[in-house]
């Protein structure tokens, strides 16, 4: 009986990020008596979607297997905020324009990283850290000539709730499900998995290696851009320094999430566990009213902490 | 050879430019304006070449350095021997990273930027909003003029020689770097990989420290967010400066090398009147080129 726990449980990895966030968030209406619980989960899910929009493409680039992640994410996600926003300039006639440039931006932005992984062949953790500096002093310089303010109808539409739960949120929550399905029963999820396993044996089997990690890059950019595109848009413009927490989250909501960091194997339902959980944790300390200081201070030991057990459990397996 | 060779070669060229630009720098004087700042960097390159000796690489090393700054222009000046003891707490923290790291194998990008949020928010607890101010005997510790060369010149030589000798020249050093290198041969031969790993983690927090008292030094106050520049320019001195990300392949002097490259990068930029918005374009153009150059070496040669 308790072997098949055990299994089901280790078939199903994004269980324990749910588990965390529904105790801390429990913890939290115990904290504020009961006072706006079910606002403050909608708006922790609000933040959670950028996060888990970012992850989505870390988590790809990670079940890759060792050696690919996505540094360059803060620097892409500031990078087409500001291009979006520029061309918007709080206008609703420049929305395509500010999107489509934005966008582009990711697609260019991951292109870029695919060249250096690939074409000259530097390690991705190095590459993609140097083209995030580089996009990220592109947004500092471009940052002078604009005013990178959101069209309007692009506010509302970050901001919109469906009953109460945040529009973008239900948007990207099918998403999530379309990569699961894609990592699940398609060429290309089957491929990457594969890669993250072994390479070796992915090349010898005749997988298209390079251009599934090419895609793997290109489609993390993008995602990047998009996160940065909805982020300014909700809070009503880009800044220099809204990407600078993402490097981090971006990296944890995978690993809080279940995928192993191994590569080989993804959680895309975890994403959302660990997203949901980084913000209840974030909103129970600000119910506290304790500082910045221990909010970073706190979510730096979640991490490390929750990495720690969470691979001394794949060691024992 | 050409590992430390073209790095030198790189250098000299920007010094020259830089004389050319600006003849003035070419004094004691001049020199010191000049290269004041390459003492934290140099200091941070160490602590990240620490790091990659094993193979690893260190996130947080910026966030650490901000963390030390914020703990020298407060407690180090209101209780001195507080200060004291957190900084040895700080370099047993790295430490235990380190052994965290090798006993649960996890990977250290991750860990170092969990812990950058930790160094971080440590800081903004130390000193919420920027100012403070160091004990008297930094700043003026910073302003001393040797004879014969500038302090940061001086610093420089004597670092570079210095971890050139303990890490090349020495036997504990030579295991140190087979970690990165062969782990199952110094294991083998009866080294332990986990002490070893504490070991050099401890050093890069002991260089982290170093750095962040040097930057306190010129800064005379705390801010908890000034080091985060140092992430990226260790990283991309110890590779400028001919270091690889695999196998433990590190140089002290190319290190140090690299760090003034990554520094005078920078200075170029004003001297030419380009703005400082692209000074991390550059930072992150100048460490792509190199390993871009190296990429078509491996070819040309294989």
């Amino acid at each position: 009986m308790n072997g098949r726990i055990r299994t089901w449980l280790d078939a199903r990895p994004w269980i324990w990020s749910f588990a965390a966030a529904l105790l801390v968030w429990l913890a939290t209406a115990l904290v504020a008596e009961g006072r706006g619980i079910l606002a403050t989960l909608a708006v922790a899910l609000q933040f959670a979607t950028f996060y888990a929009i970012v992850g989505i493409g870390q988590m790809l680039a990670i079940s890759a297997g060792p050696g690919n992640i996505d540094l360059s994410i803060p620097g892409v996600m500031t990078f087409a905020g500001y291009v979006a926003m520029g061309l918007m300039n709080g206008s609703d006639a420049g929305l395509a324009a500010g999107l489509a440039a934005g966008v582009a931006v990711g697609l260019a932005a991951g292109a870029f990283n695919v060249g250096l992984i690939q074409g000259l062949r530097i390690p991705p953790m190095i590459g993609t850290l140097a083209s995030g500096f580089v996009f990220q002093s592109m947004a500092i310089a471009y940052s002078r000539t604009t005013h990178a303010a959101p069209a309007p109808a692009l506010v509302s539409f970050s901001a919109a709730r469906l009953l109460g739960v945040p529009v973008i949120a239900l948007i990207f929550i099918i998403l999530t499900a379309l990569v699961a399905l894609a990592l699940n029963r398609t060429v290309f999820g089957r491929s990457v998995l594969a890669i993250g396993q072994n390479i070796r044996a992915a090349r010898l089997a005749g997988l298209a290696v390079r251009r599934t990690l090419a895609s793997v890059y290109v489609l993390s950019g993008l995602l990047a851009a998009i996160a940065g595109i909805l982020l300014s848009a909700y809070s009503g413009g880009a800044a220099l320094d809204m990407g600078a927490d993402y490097l981090l989250m971006s990296i944890a909501v995978v690993v809080l999430g279940g995928t192993s960091i191994a590569g080989g194997q993804a959680s895309p339902a975890g994403l959302w566990g660990a997203a949901t959980l980084l913000d209840v944790v974030v909103t129970m300390l600000n119910v506290m009213r304790v500082g910045a200081g221990v909010r970073y201070v706190v979510t730096g030991l979640i991490i490390i902490g929750v990495l720690a057990l969470a691979k001394g459990r794949d060691q024992a397996a | 050879m050409l590992r430390v060779g073209l790095p030198a070669v790189a250098l000299a060229a920007m010094l020259g430019a830089i004389f050319a630009m600006q003849p003035r720098a070419m004094s004691y004087f001049g020199l010191t304006v000049l290269l004041n700042f390459t003492l934290p960097a140099i200091f941070a390159a160490m602590a990240q070449m620490a790091v990659i000796a094993v193979g690893d690489i260190d996130l947080g090393i910026g966030p650490f350095i901000s963390l030390v700054n914020c703990i020298a222009a407060t407690l180090l000046a209101t209780h001195p021997l507080l200060g004291w003891l957190s900084f040895a707490a700080l370099i047993a923290a790295y430490a235990a990273m380190g052994a965290l790291i090798h006993l649960r194998r996890l990977p250290s990008i991750v860990v170092t930027l969990g812990a950058s949020f930790v160094w971080l928010g440590l800081a903004l607890l130390v000193l919420p909003s920027p100012g403070g101010a160091p004990p008297a005997w930094l700043p003026a510790l910073l302003a001393w003029r040797p004879p014969l060369a500038p302090l940061p010149l001086l610093a420089s030589v004597l670092l570079a020689a210095l971890g050139e000798f303990l890490l090349m020249h020495t036997s504990y050093g030579v295991v140190l770097r087979g970690i990165g290198g062969n782990p199952r041969a110094i294991a083998r031969a009866g080294w332990s990989l986990l002490a070893g790993r504490a070991a050099l983690y401890a050093l890069a927090g002991a260089c982290g420290i170093v750095a962040g008292l040097a930057l306190t030094g010129l800064n005379t106050a705390g801010d908890a967010t000034v080091g985060t520049q140092y992430t990226l320019i260790s990283i991309a001195a110890v590779i400028v400066g001919g270091g690889e990300f695999v196998g433990g392949i590190v140089t002290p002097i190319g290190t140090v090398v690299g760090a003034w490259i990554m520094l005078l990068a920078g200075s170029l930029l004003s001297f030419l009147n380009i703005s400082t918005d692209w000074q991390l374009s550059v930072q992150g153009g100048i460490l792509i080129v190199v390993l871009g150059l190296r990429a078509l070496n491996r070819w040309s040669a294989a």
